[in-house]
């Protein structure tokens, strides 16, 4: 039921258009020339005033604004060339700087280390010296020593054996025969004793 | 009045009646539609040049965007030689486009659906052009009318053929604006009677069709100056780079 009106009411309404246009319909109004001559003046008028105001001062203007932008970002992009330039210029000789300095440093440290190494040696040679006249000086007390020790032993032993005698027997013994005897011990045994 | 969908095209008077001699130059709609055109152009590119910021703002974007789309479409099609003539081809494109873009508010008038005022566009154009054609190339600019590599037999056909299409330039190029203009206007406006007869049963579609139409006559308002534009460029490049 709906569709049908609604059908109905499209189909009604365009004829209702269709007269509509068919009464008022007078031709293009385009084609009236009663209004030619006017537009025609108003449109020279206008465009001619637009034309002339456009090209005499507001075009001008703006392709100035463009140039001057242009060039002016040219400038820019010149100006960040250089100053990028001159840093990498920097950058180089910052980098020579420092392996300058480097190679320096290597340099001095080398210096160093020899000066230190030869110091050390001479202060070794040195104190070898000292320690070897003094190991020989220990030798010698050493050597000296030794060959008053079996003398000494030899005194002390028939000192003790003759005091020892005393008090066992009673008796003095002659030191002379005592010492003979201990001089031969202490030849049979003396290489058991020193391992000379 | 409302109905007919050719009364937006009506053109009355405005005030008195001013007569100069034999012509009526009263102020009518279309007067004060061009005014209100070229009113905003200057407006708007003397907004939009007045300062000079390296980063532009949104006019001065805009005036300076149609600047240089303006300036390579010459120069895209008529080559450098066509500089001297770029002030007038922007103020052409412009006057055109803010004329359409300006009968595509309701109840405004559109100026360019005039036949009368297309054709004085045109045919100054055509004068324009076929002046500074014999003043560059002197009687030379005549060989336009014969193109190289045609056959003998052929060529009376086709010199005949040449200067038709040469005198019909006028003709076709503000047929095509006008008509343009014209057509899309009375369609929506079609369009818009039938959502009122048809009511609010079955308004919706003829609405519809009514609003996409809004964007295409948009389209057609840009792309219709943008051809005028450009086809000037092309009888100036015909002008100025004579081909053989």
């Amino acid at each position: 039921m709906v569709k049908k009106i609604y059908f109905q009411s499209i189909f009604f309404s365009f004829f209702s258009i269709k007269e509509a246009f068919a009464a008022e319909s007078g031709g293009m109004p385009q084609l009236n020339p009663e209004f030619w001559v006017s537009q025609i003046f108003w449109l020279i008028l206008t465009f001619g005033i637009m034309y002339l105001v456009l090209s005499k001062l507001i075009l001008p203007k703006i392709s100035n604004n463009l140039e001057s932008r242009k060039s002016q970002i040219l400038e820019n992009i010149e100006a960040a060339e250089k100053q990028r330039e001159d840093s990498d210029a920097k950058l180089k000789e910052y980098d020579e700087i420092i392996s300058k300095s480097k190679l320096e440093a290597n340099s001095i440290f080398n210096q160093a280390r020899e000066k230190a190494l030869k110091d050390i040696g001479a202060k070794r040679e040195v104190l070898d010296k000292q320690i070897d006249n003094e190991i020989a000086e220990a030798e010698k007390e050493i050597d000296a020593l030794r060959k008053n020790a079996p003398d000494k032993i030899n005194k002390i032993a028939i000192e003790t054996s003759s005091e020892l005698l005393q008090k066992l027997i009673g008796a003095e013994v002659n030191n002379s025969s005592i010492s003979a005897i201990v001089d031969d011990l202490s030849k049979r045994n003396g290489d058991k004793y020193y391992g000379n | 009045m409302a109905a007919n969908p050719m009364s937006q095209f009506d053109v009355y008077r405005i005030g008195p009646e001013i007569k100069v001699g034999a012509f009526d130059i009263s102020f009518t709609n279309a007067s004060l539609f061009m005014i209100l055109s070229t009113v905003s152009i200057l407006l708007i590119f003397n907004l939009g040049s007045k300062k000079n910021s390296i980063i532009p703002n949104k006019i001065q974007l805009l005036a300076e965007l149609s600047y240089t789309f303006v300036s390579k479409m010459i120069s895209d099609t008529a080559g450098s030689k066509a500089k001297p003539y770029f002030a007038f081809i922007f103020s052409l494109f412009m006057f055109v486009l803010f004329c359409n873009m300006f009968g595509m508010i309701p109840y405004t008038f559109t100026v360019t659906s005039h036949i009368i005022v297309t054709f004085v566009l045109a045919a100054f154009i055509f004068i324009g052009v076929t002046v500074i054609g014999f003043i560059k190339h002197g009687f030379g600019y005549l060989k336009l009318f014969v193109p190289s590599g045609v056959p003998a037999v052929l060529l009376p056909l086709i010199v005949v053929i040449e200067i038709i299409s040469y005198l019909s330039r006028p003709i076709s190029l503000s047929v095509r604006l006008f008509a343009n203009m014209m057509a899309g206007h009375t369609m929506m406006k079609v369009f818009g009677g039938f959502v009122i007869s048809l009511g609010i049963v079955g308004g919706w579609l003829p609405l519809s069709f009514s609003v996409a139409l809004t964007g295409l006559e948009i389209l057609v308002a840009f792309l219709q100056a943008y051809v005028f534009a450009i086809l000037t460029c092309i009888y100036l490049n015909d002008a100025l780079n004579l081909h053989h």
